[in-house]
């Protein structure tokens, strides 16, 4: 549905975005992560036609962003990061200006209004005057802007930003619910949201591209194998950490097992496994038979923030390990495994 | 076609939701109507004068009356046209609405047409108001419509071309004071330029007077209907909205 291809951003003191390449297939959510200031919103920009790239090019559902701006942007929704809302305008009055810049008409439009009304909520506030409405329905009526034409495309930058926690778990169903229709790019900066709404993430990093996967994997690959924490405790009061070791490592499926602290009568460890291994049994059966009290047993779960955070991190590292030279995906994502 | 009167509607409609349209035809019609009953009253005054003095009525009431304000009305177009178009382009970039319609399938040209013509279409009406005021001089008096026709052509063509600048000048800022400040400015440079040919006659000066708006309007309020002013003022018109339409290219190349 999309294609990036070696798109690319130059202003005259700095390069926004620097020969970024990805993909997006039809009726995926995917997520476009970075920090602020990492050229999130400039290449969704140019993605919608309000710019030209300086180089490299884009198709937006088959349709060149720099030959046919027109036909990209009638298959397109956008929702900047400001909702763009006429103050002075009522609600229903701005969806059917909106419809009809986007091409809708007579009939058409005005069912295409009473059904974005009806989906994004905000039928209670269709005759309410638009700069008087509270931030997360401004947020609503601009997704419902952005989808009253009904695009194959939608592209929303900071969907969630500002609103408080109801409305942003309000604003991600109603996101989530859009996405069979359309494909959904959403740019943010906060990575729960990413886990929770987005099937595939993309991150850039000052401009570059620094990872493109989907969710599960980023994780996994971060993670590299599932690791477990365990609390071991002795029961007369003192416990050997070294024999807790060696009687953990000895259990089927167990690759490494790493002493992370030691008190006098209980240690934390965190034990990695092969992934198809399911060792929680066993290790727990382990730790019991041979007479000692497991605490806690939990899993180490790495968030996409700190998957984000290694992949930012290390790719600065590598910058100025190379004087600058770009850093190759692959050499990044496996860093990220160490 | 249809693209520019959905932009034109929404641009009037906005213009007469927040006060400005108002504002702007009442303060017109209170200045015009001042101007108006002044020239009435000086017009009656001097013709009483005359006939006191047992001598023949030779006053022209286009001549005396309507010539002077149509001048009058194209000097306080001058002070309004920054109110009309300053919030044009200067508002939508503020409010990030400038998105809305640069990622729309319309055409630049047809934003541009649509707000320049609701301008227009908004000056027009407040011409309409004269109509009051010349209705009585209709009724009671006998004077040649044509000319007051020719003068009024000449004040719209006249507003069509520095609505235009104005308008261009509009997409340069984010901030409406700023863009009505400038294009008062520009639209009195334009207005003023022709004094230069007072005491200079070298080539410089002749092209100065001839840019300015004053030389080309003259003829208009006097009645006459000259090629090379309406076309003057229709090549302006063109350049302005030229401007306004590079001025978004530069926008989208750079924001």
């Amino acid at each position: 549905m999309i294609t990036v291809s070696q798109l690319t951003k130059r202003y005259a003191r700095n390069t926004a975005v620097d020969h970024i390449s990805f993909e997006v297939s039809k009726g995926q959510i995917v997520g476009f992560l970075g920090p602020n200031g990492a050229g999130k919103t400039t290449t969704m920009r140019m993605l919608t036609c309000f710019m030209p790239p300086t180089s490299g090019t884009a198709t937006v559902a088959g349709f060149d962003v720099l030959e046919k701006p027109l036909e990209v942007r009638r298959h397109i929704g956008y929702l900047p990061e400001a909702p763009p809302l006429y103050p002075e305008m009522r609600t229903t009055e701005y969806l059917t200006f909106v419809g009809k810049i986007k091409g809708l008409r007579g009939p058409e439009l005005a069912k295409r209004v009473e059904y974005v009304l009806e989906r994004c909520a905000i039928r209670d506030v269709s005759n309410k005057v638009l700069g008087k409405l509270s931030k997360g329905y401004r947020q609503r009526v601009g997704l419902a802007q952005a989808i009253i034409h009904n695009p194959d495309v939608l592209i929303l930058d900071e969907p969630t930003a500002g609103l408080d926690p109801k409305q942003i778990n309000e604003t991600r169903d109603l996101i989530k619910g859009l996405a069979g229709d359309h494909t959904i790019i959403l740019s943010t900066h906060i990575l729960p949201e990413v886990e929770q709404t987005c099937q595939q993430v993309i991150i850039i990093n000052k401009g570059k591209l620094v990872a493109t996967d989907s969710v599960d994997n980023l994780q996994n690959r971060a993670r590299g194998v599932g690791s477990v924490l365990l609390e071991v405790a002795g029961r007369a009061g003192t416990l050997d950490a070294a024999t807790v070791q060696r009687r953990l490592e000895q259990v089927t499926g167990v690759s490494r097992v790493v002493l992370k602290r030691a008190r006098d009568d209980r240690s934390t460890f965190e034990v990695e496994s092969q992934r198809d291994h399911a060792v929680r049994g066993d290790l727990a059966r382990a730790v019991v038979e041979s007479g000692w009290d497991l605490n806690e047993m939990r899993s180490a779960a790495i968030s996409l923030e700190e998957v984000f955070l290694q992949l930012t991190s290390s790719e600065a590292a590598d910058e100025q390990a190379s004087q600058g030279a770009p850093a190759e995906l692959e050499a990044v994502a496996g860093k990220a495994q160490e | 076609m249809r693209n520019v009167w959905i932009i034109c509607r929404k641009e009037l409609r906005s213009y007469f939701v927040s006060p400005i349209a108002y504002l702007l035809l009442a303060m017109f019609a209170i200045v015009f109507g001042f101007f108006f009953w002044n020239g009435v009253n000086a017009f009656v005054f001097v013709g009483m004068e005359s006939q006191m003095r047992g001598e023949a009525f030779p006053m022209n009431i286009n001549e005396f009356l309507i010539r002077p304000l149509v001048s009058n009305v194209s000097v306080i177009g001058l002070f309004l046209i920054p109110m009309m178009t300053m919030r044009l382009f200067a508002e939508e970039k503020r409010s990030g609405t400038i998105e809305l319609l640069a990622t729309s399938p319309i055409r630049d040209s047809e934003i541009i047409l649509g707000k320049w013509m609701a301008a227009v279409i908004l000056y027009a009406g407040m011409l309409l108001v004269t109509a009051i005021n010349f209705l009585w001089l209709f009724r009671y008096g006998n004077p040649d419509w044509k000319p007051l026709a020719i003068g009024y052509l000449g004040l719209l063509l006249q507003a069509g071309a520095l609505l235009a600048i104005g308008t261009f000048i509009s997409t340069l800022t984010r901030n409406q004071i700023i863009a009505g400040a400038a294009t008062f400015g520009a639209c009195l440079l334009l207005w003023v330029l022709v004094w230069v040919s007072e005491y200079e006659f070298s080539p410089w000066a002749r092209v100065l007077s001839y840019v300015s708006v004053l030389t080309h309007f003259e003829t208009f309020s006097k009645g006459l209907l000259y090629t090379k002013d309406v076309i003057f003022y229709i090549t302006v018109t063109f350049l302005g909205l030229f401007l306004t339409a590079r001025s978004l290219e530069s926008l989208r190349w750079r924001s």
